[in-house]
């Protein structure tokens, strides 16, 4: 099974493929998509039990040898974010099959959410900095296709500036990898990092890594580069949105993530001290937002720049506590996030609003999704034992390590502050006076909870497991730690 | 030549800079086509211009033209093609739905759902 890396990108490719040829037979596309993710998750699954009995996995395509070819690199970090994905789009395009009208279903929506998948699983395992940015522009396109449909006025004002904007973070994406092709003179990520090393990174490598820092960063949504999210995010449709708020900014922070482990850990003093800055403030940001608003929406989409500011704290302390929460707490927050989008989008559509004013007393006749939603709720805060809580707690444990005191009890507050965000929506959503509601889509709620109680439910096993999976995510951390493990494994030939 | 390049790269990317500020959509747009024309050249500009033969094994010859850059801005620009392509239509397609194509008007205060 030497070409098993490439599965989890061919599948959702091929499908997608497939799809294109009868994009108006509904029934045709909701089966060969839904059997598409789950061959997807099935390679996934293989993948990662490959990669915990044999280690870090490389393809070289074409059979070029690396450094010449493009390898694709599945180490246990990429495995386990191709994984969750996969598992992620499942049950959105489930709780999607349910809330989308006919209309989306005609318009290429599983086409564009296959490619979608395709661009990310892809971003997750290749191991050639100009094949990242290849990845980046296939999800890109799909998500510029996701963000647009339906075509309403305020999706088409907002499309444009989230096109812009990604247009403008691909540019500097060429021009930061044409800087670096120019020092270093290799495109494959461990041949890079060894070039570097060998050259005692030079000063010219601390621009790049800022450099690199302002393209992901405008991804994944750091302060000061977040301004473009809450708007872009609240125009599509909520199944298009959870995708979009679960996946798209994690790649950015993968990358964020990969390259400032492999390639930019010389100056830690100036390039992480920066890193941990703006993490600082994308939190402080974040928990403004979430507090200040009342849209349920766009609370939850403020929560997504907390979440990054978390992360990234974790990544940017890089000691091995610290690394390990923050990989602990990315894919908790893939799943609580796409969980908890799924529960607001069922009060959208019982209230037929998504302000908090039009809403209370939901529990009285939908009891099961309020006590879903609350559980989700102290998931994403990081209530033990619920999923949130390893993570942060590794995080916080890892950032008192390196001596800094004001980032673990900011990291802390905000979790308080997440958590009243959460709780608000919870109170003036579930409680209060039952008020009349007109949504389209009521009938709907109960069978839109089945997928996001599942998420949730996993969300919780997540939690309850960590036992289980801290030891893969420990093999995760093993090459950020140590660069020489991922160069190790691509240039063994 | 280097030098030379250089300086056009960094008049693409200013001239880029002041169409994507500005209020009409089809000035950005144009704006981003030479902000990625900017990027392209910067990326052939930086492996050296024409160094050497043409990457071809033949006798004789000992250094060659680095193709990789080349290949990279093929990628590149058949990419940013299509990304224009979209946009244009998408501010077409936006201009008929909301009846402006000033940034100004698209800020959006309204909530939507």
């Amino acid at each position: 099974m030497i070409n098993l890396p490439l599965l989890p990108i061919l599948i959702p490719l091929l499908s997608a493929v497939l799809l294109m040829f009868f994009p108006k037979r509904i029934k045709a596309q909701r089966i060969i998509a839904m059997a598409g993710i789950t061959g997807t998750i099935i390679a996934a699954i293989v993948l990662t039990a490959e990669v915990k009995a044999n280690g870090i996995q490389t393809l070289n395509l074409g059979s070029w040898p690396a450094p010449y070819g493009i390898p694709l690199v599945s180490d246990m970090l990429s495995v386990l974010l191709v994984l969750t994905s996969s598992i992620l789009t499942f049950f959105v395009v489930w709780y999607a099959m349910i809330y989308m009208d006919e209309s989306y279903e005609r318009f290429f929506f599983y086409i564009g959410v296959m490619f979608l998948l395709t661009g990310i699983n892809g971003a997750f395992t290749t191991g050639d900095i100009f094949n990242l940015f290849v990845f980046f522009e296939v999800f890109l396109i799909a998500s510029y296709l996701l963000i647009v449909l339906g075509g309403k006025k305020g999706q088409l004002r907002e499309s444009i500036k989230y096109l812009l904007i990604n247009v403008i973070s691909s540019a500097l994406f060429v021009t930061a990898v044409a800087y670096l092709y120019s020092v270093v003179g290799t495109l494959n990520m461990a041949d890079v990092s060894q070039r570097i090393d060998e050259l005692g990174s030079p000063g010219i490598i601390t621009v790049i890594a800022i450099f690199f820092l302002i393209v992901f960063g405008l991804k994944g949504a750091i302060f000061p580069l977040y301004f473009w999210l809450p708007g872009s995010y609240s125009a599509p449709p909520i199944p298009i949105l959870a995708l979009f708020g679960a996946l798209l900014t994690k790649v950015g922070v993968y990358s964020i993530m990969r390259t400032y482990t492999l390639f930019f850990y010389h100056d830690q003093g100036y390039t992480h001290e920066i890193l941990a800055v703006l993490a600082l403030l994308s939190i402080i940001v974040g928990v403004i937002g979430a507090i200040a608003y009342r849209n349920v929406k766009t609370i939850i989409i403020y929560n997504i720049v907390i979440a990054v500011g978390v992360i990234l704290y974790g990544v940017a302390a890089m000691t091995p506590a610290a690394l390990e929460g923050a990989v602990f707490y990315l894919l908790h927050d893939m799943v609580i996030k796409a969980a908890l989008f799924l529960l607001v989008g069922i009060m959208i559509a019982i209230a037929g609003a998504s302000h908090l004013n039009k809403m209370g007393g939901m529990i009285r006749d939908y009891p099961r999704i309020g006590w879903t939603y609350f559980v989700a709720a102290l998931a994403l805060a990081g209530i033990p034992p619920l999923s949130g809580f390893v993570g942060k707690l590794l995080i916080v444990q890892g950032g008192f390590e390196t001596g800094d005191m004001v980032g673990p009890l900011l990291v802390l507050l905000s979790s308080l502050m997440v958590l009243y965000s959460a709780m608000k929506i919870f109170m003036n959503g579930f409680w209060g006076t039952p008020k009349e509601y007109h949504g389209a889509k009521a009938h709907l709620a109960n069978r839109l909870w089945v997928p996001a109680a599942a998420l949730v439910l996993i969300a919780i096993a997540y939690g309850v497991g960590s036992e289980a999976v801290y030891p893969f995510i420990q093999m995760a951390v093993e090459p950020l730690i140590d660069p020489a493990v991922y160069i190790e494994a691509v240039l063994k030939e | 030549m280097e030098i030379l390049m250089s300086i056009v790269v960094g008049i693409l990317f200013m001239s880029a800079v002041y169409l994507i500020l500005s209020k009409s959509l089809l000035r950005v747009i144009i704006g981003t086509a030479l902000l990625s024309h900017g990027a392209h050249l910067l990326l052939l500009t930086m492996s050296g211009l024409k160094t050497g033969a043409a990457p071809v094994l033949t006798d004789g010859v000992e250094s060659y033209t680095d193709p990789l850059p080349q290949a990279l801005v093929l990628t590149a620009i058949v990419i940013s093609f299509g990304v224009t392509a979209f946009f244009l239509v998408l501010a077409y397609r936006a201009y008929q739905e909301l009846g402006t194509d000033n940034m100004e008007e698209m800020k959006g205060n309204e909530s939507n759902d």
